[in-house]
């Protein structure tokens, strides 16, 4: 493992200071499960690594039923899962957490780090993105917030500009009759990376038959997480029903763009597309009606 | 039916010898091992599958602070094309060397092709990627049915295909074609009224322990060499490492620490000559760590096949013949386990005409190596599964048509050997009778499977001395490697011949210039072979225990009997004294008691096992879900039955790794995509299910308690079973390994 | 040479002071300075358990925490585990159900038990697989890793 500098930075503007003056080579620690592993693998570049976890703006955990989550950029999937109000607003994000790595990974991983990651097959993201999660950005010119979706811009590669670093991540409050749901893929039951993982978050009308409003986002189909923008969009409007339901993820099908790689082929994952939308949608639907 | 002795302490279950120091981290393995002064070493490897090597600078690398020496081929001593009797098998003394360190040739991506000894392993990583190695890259041969192509690229220019005593002319990859024959398999098939035949492919696995290689060695000035490692067998280290080095055993003392899974894997040496290279040229003791990686793709794991079956039977289900085609990766070397598939491949029948021919093929990836019950997996795959559906094509019950065909006593295998007294049948009727397989079946997309396997087991030479301690206890002193509890089910033999509790003795694994000559720990040979070496001693110990019994009380020897932990004088004198007693007055009757025992025995017996599997298959999305399993096996006798159980439920589950998702997959350059345990898929525990073990018990009429080796043939029903469970479930018959969710979407014809 | 650094943690109860360098990792600080071989090396990258401790409280790979990272924290390590003059009932449970073969998984999977008994004093079986999931075993097949979870709760 090649040789660099740890600084454990107490500020977000004592970091962005670091980053800035490092550069490129200079990178953001959180939890570390990534990192750690790529310096190691000599994937990654490194001089100085910068530890966030003392910074008190990267820890905020805190959730409201009015304004949402604010979900700083350091917490720990085991932090997340542990708060029932949470777990009760953002099932698809949880279903996430949970499934990121095993138990251990998950006493150091979080969605923060998940996401500056930007690996195309990041189990948080897709539900990032159906839940109109924001990025809170801060860097040398103050602060800036980025859509969840427009982050990733390519395998391992971020929105982030030089010096700039996640802070947190914003989400809303839930609308009533909404959920969420994020599923995976993979050939084990747990510790695995996404074949193909999808999200989906759904509001549907207080008889809880029509679709008032959906999101579907992909995972492992292309360079980076997808929101599929029209599958969501032709769901309005619409009454729940298989062929509405058929119709969403074939859309999504569409915009797949997957690579064939050791974990699974073009084909297959394009053919899960379907089958997981469906299955994303149908689980936030049903969650939806077994809220009562 | 089983015979049915009673036992004080064969067949109970004590807390595990080293269990302790186990559960508190105590226990000290190959890694854990610390000396003043160490430094740490790691291999270059080759980062292509097949390339000439044209020059090796290592200059930069040594220029490093902190390097300390570095080593390549031509550090090691040239070796002769000779074959060397090593460990499990022969093995071709310049392939041994070659597989060390790469000299003409990298055959496979991680072949090593250097070393360096550093003050830190940071700085020898870093040393590695300053040596600059030139190469010519060559085609890969990836596959065995491509290799066997008579334009493929050559491997080696010198191998030419021996068959059946014959040479051919030219080169080829094929080494070897080995054929065995039984009866007329012509006339069997034409008086077959069902003829079924598949063909069958399955990938390279590997044995997957958790703990990686390691190698601590120390060059003394006068040429001592000490070895501290993880190892199957420390006097095969010694012997492969003095070939190798070409250095003399009696200057080499290999120290066995605790092993973390070996499974076959642990037998071939891979970095313990290394790390003696760099103890020399350093003069310090040097540590040499394989990676996660280094250990997918430098080490030996199992081959990938591929395997033609073809079986006829009568409308009553009697099998009037069959034939094998078994084609095996070697790896770069030669040397496959094909040998023992088409020993074991239609072992469990009864069939009066046979053929199978076997083909040992070299491809570039690395060489193979055991991996319990080596080639009867691949084997058994393809005969298991032609034989359920000439069952479910004839109607009859697939665990019926094994018993109409059941090899019993007698019976003659078709490379040669008749049957001893076996229990397959047993096993069988154990399973038929089983609630798992009378419990009902029927859900959509569930299936239920089983299938038979065999493993023929080894006997080999172990040695055991018992030193008698004053309080009535034992010390055991072995050779073999304890991977799984042997220290315990090796001590309770001997306990049970001197009548004293399991916890009254003390089993130690010793180093090589501690303890007799002792095999490796594989072929399921330590709880029968060294158990049989522990058996002996103890007896020696009774036999010299009751001299001092008739020295004590005057009489002679023939008037002493041992019974019930007693020993009492019989015709006259009425004298009693109790094991423990006796013990503590051995140095006023002639000063201490150590016994011995050595043992090579030729009757291992065979092991039979039959599992029964259900599944259920995603349609959507191809993966299978194992639901329930039940592993039915004849143990001979059960010595320690929880350990027994566990190496049953492990095989198990190791095969259903290799069932459903593990293989090395390799892209068109020859390079593993997944050499990580992220995506080496092995089973965690949400993977499965309880594994229920049956035991049978038939004993071996080969050891005095009638041990069979139990540690392998689990392994080999699993992926028949699978297979045949994802049949019932979906209609489907799958014939490539692994049955992952890729190639049952395919299948289903979902993509 | 390479930076190093001067750590004080606590380890096991016990305050520990240590040099390292950055790129040095828990585990190998462990094992090569301190001498705790208890946690073992499987993977290296966060998929076989082999490692586990608890830090803080919580559940890691040491493989993947910086040894740097430790300051001012609490590791326990499987050499905590025992009392002086008796085993943990997860160790007893797991030497009572012969829950081990070649035990080089032992020290991660006791350490994983741990910490889900800590927060879980009666999880189901599905609970145990799942948190258990991150903890490979070669040897066993689980079938008595498991059982050795559930009459361990039960003991305790």
């Amino acid at each position: 493992m090649q040789d660099f500098g740890y600084i454990a930075a107490k500020t977000v503007s004592e970091a962005v200071a670091l980053l800035d003056e490092k550069g490129q080579t200079a990178r953001i620690l959180a939890g570390g499960t990534d990192l750690i592993v790529q310096v190691r693998e000599a994937r990654r570049d490194v001089d100085w690594m910068i530890d966030i976890k003392s910074i008190p703006e990267v820890n905020v955990l805190d959730y409201n039923a009015d304004t949402g989550l604010t979900l700083g950029a350091a917490v720990e999937c085991f932090k997340i899962y542990a708060v029932d109000e949470i777990c009760d607003a953002y099932p698809g994000l949880i279903d996430a957490t949970k499934i990121i790595g095993g138990t251990a990974i998950q006493g150091r991983a979080g969605v923060g780090g998940n996401l500056c990651n930007a690996s195309p097959a990041a189990d948080c993201i897709p539900p990032l993105i159906v839940l109109n999660a924001s990025c809170v950005i801060a860097g040398p010119n103050g602060e800036r917030e980025l859509p969840a979706e427009q982050f990733c811009t390519g395998p391992g590669q971020t929105a982030l500009e030089n010096g700039e670093m996640l802070v947190s991540l914003k989400i809303p409050a839930p609308a009533s009759n909404s959920s969420s749901f994020y599923l995976r893929f993979i050939p084990r039951n747990e510790m695995d990376i996404a074949v193909v993982g999808a999200g989906a978050s759904v509001t549907l009308d207080d008889a809880k038959q029509t679709i008032v409003s959906a999101r579907i986002a992909l995972g492992a189909v292309a360079p980076t997480p997808l929101f599929a923008e029209e599958a969501s969009a032709l769901l309005t409007g619409r009454e729940v029903s298989d062929a509405t339901i058929d119709e969403a993820a074939q859309a999504a099908q569409a915009i797949a763009r997957p690579i064939s790689d050791m974990r699974g082929t073009a084909e297959q994952r394009t053919h899960l597309v379907g089958v997981l939308t469906r299955r994303a949608l149908n689980g936030a639907i049903q969650r939806i009606r077994d809220a009562a | 039916m089983t015979e049915n002795k009673e036992y004080k302490v064969v067949g109970t279950r004590p807390i595990r010898h080293d269990g302790v120091d186990k559960v508190t981290g105590r226990a000290l393995y190959g890694a854990d091992f610390q000396i003043a002064g160490l430094l740490h070493g790691r291999v270059l490897r080759s980062p292509h599958a097949h390339a000439r090597i044209l020059s090796i600078d290592t200059s930069r690398a040594e220029a490093l602070p902190g390097v300390k020496g570095v080593v390549t081929a031509a550090d090691l001593p040239t070796a002769e094309d000779r074959i060397a009797d090593l460990g499990e098998g022969a093995v071709n003394l310049k392939y041994l060397c070659d597989n060390i360190f790469a000299s003409d040739k990298a055959l496979y991506k991680g072949h090593a092709v250097a070393a360096v000894a550093a003050t830190n392993p940071h700085i020898a990583e870093e040393a590695c990627t300053l040596i600059d190695v030139e190469y010519e890259v060559l085609p890969p041969v990836l596959e065995v049915r491509q290799a066997m192509e008579p334009d493929a690229p050559l491997l080696h220019e010198n191998i030419k295909t021996t068959s059946m005593g014959e040479t051919a002319e030219e080169p080829s990859n094929v080494a070897s074609h080995i054929q065995h024959k039984l009866g007329d398999p012509e006339k069997g098939f034409a008086e077959a009224d069902i003829v079924i035949e598949r063909d069958f492919v399955t990938g390279t696995v590997h044995q997957g322990y958790i703990e990686p290689h390691n190698a601590t060695a120390h060059f003394n000035q006068d040429g001592q060499l000490t070895i501290w490692c993880s190892t199957q067998g420390a006097f095969t280290v010694r012997e492969q490492v003095a070939e190798i080095l070409q250095h003399p055993i009696s200057k080499i003392k290999v120290v066995p620490m605790e092993i973390g899974g070996g499974f076959g894997g642990k037998i071939s040496v891979y970095i313990k000559p290394v790390a003696a290279l760099l103890a020399k040229k350093t003069g310090k003791p040097v540590k040499v760590l394989m990676s996660r990686t280094d250990v997918f793709e430098g080490t030996g794991p199992t081959p990938a096949s591929y395997i033609r079956v073809k079986m006829g039977a009568t409308k009553a289900g009697k099998i009037t013949a069959a034939e094998a085609y078994l084609a095996f990766e070697a790896g770069a070397y030669p040397g496959s386990p094909v040998g023992p598939g088409a020993m074991c491949i239609f072992a469990p029948y009864n069939i009066e005409n046979v053929i199978i021919d076997g083909y040992d093929v070299v491809v570039n990836k690395p060489k193979t190596a055991p991996y319990r019950a080596p080639g009867a997996p691949n084997a058994a795959f393809g005969s298991e599964t032609v034989l359920d559906e000439i069952a479910e094509e004839l109607g009859i019950d697939p665990l019926e048509i094994r018993l109409i065909n059941a090899a019993k006593e007698g019976d003659r295998r078709a490379d040669g050997p008749i049957h001893p007294r076996i229990g397959f049948i047993e096993t069988v009727e154990a399973a038929k009778s089983h609630p798992h397989y009378t419990a009902p079946n029927g859900k959509k997309h569930h299936g239920r499977g089983i299938a038979s396997g065999y493993w023929f087991n080894i006997g080999l030479e172990s040695s055991v001395t018992i030193n008698v301690n004053a309080d009535g206890t034992i010390n055991l002193i072995e050779g073999s490697t304890d991977i799984g509890g042997t220290r315990s089910s090796i001590a309770m033999q001997a306990a049970e011949v001197l009548d004293i509790p399991a916890e009254s003795v003390n089993p130690s694994v010793v180093d090589t210039n501690s303890v007799g000559y002792t095999a490796v720990t594989g072929g399921s040979r330590t709880t029968y072979a060294t158990g049989y070496a522990a058996y002996e001693a103890a007896q020696d110990v009774k036999r010299k225990m009751i001299e001092r019994a008739a020295k004590l009380w005057e009489v002679d020897e023939s008037n002493v009997q041992f019974a019930d932990g007693v020993f009492s004088s019989i015709n006259g004198k009425e004298e009693q004294i109790s094991f423990r007693d006796l013990c503590g007055r051995l140095g006023e009757t002639g000063g201490p008691v150590v016994g011995s025992g050595t043992v090579n025995p030729g009757g291992a017996g065979g092991a039979y096992a039959t599992h029964i599997v259900d599944v259920v298959v995603d349609e959507e999305t191809g993966k299978v879900e194992v639901l329930r399993y039940t592993a039915v096996q004849d143990a001979g006798k059960a010595i320690h039955p929880s350990y027994v159980e566990g190496q049953i439920q492990g095989g198990a589950v190791q095969g259903i790794g290799w069932a459903l998702n593990e293989e090395y997959i390799y892209n068109d350059e020859g390079e593993m995509t997944n050499a990580s345990f992220l995506d080496y898929r092995m089973p965690t525990c949400l993977d499965l299910p309880m594994i229920d073990a049956v035991i049978v018990e038939v004993p071996n009429p080969g050891h005095p308690y009638g041990v069979r080796g139990v540690g392998e043939v689990p392994i080999v029903p699993p992926m028949a079973a699978i297979a045949n469970a994802i049949y019932d479930a979906i209609g489907i018959r799958m014939t490539e390994l692994p049955m992952s969710p890729n190639r049952l979407l395919k299948a289903m014809g979902k993509i | 040479m390479a930076r190093k650094s001067h750590v004080q943690t606590t380890i096991n109860g016990e305050t520990v002071e240590f040099l390292c360098e950055s790129r040095q990792s828990l585990l190998e600080v462990l094992r090569d300075e301190l001498h705790l071989t208890g946690a073992k090396e499987g993977c290296n990258n966060g998929n076989c358990g082999a490692c586990s401790v608890i830090l803080d409280g919580r559940l890691v790979n040491s493989c993947l925490v910086l040894g740097v990272e430790t300051e001012g924290k609490s590791v326990e390590t499987i050499e905590g585990v025992a009392e002086p003059d008796k085993l943990h009932p997860i160790q007893d449970a797991f030497l009572e159900n012969a829950a081990l073969q070649c035990g080089i998984c032992t020290p991660g999977f006791i350490m994983s038990t741990k910490a889900l008994l800590d927060q879980n004093p009666n999880p189901t079986e599905h609970e145990i697989r799942y948190w258990l999931a991150g903890n490979l075993c070669r040897c066993t097949g689980y079938d008595k890793i498991v059982r050795a979870v559930q009459d361990a709760a039960e003991s305790m």
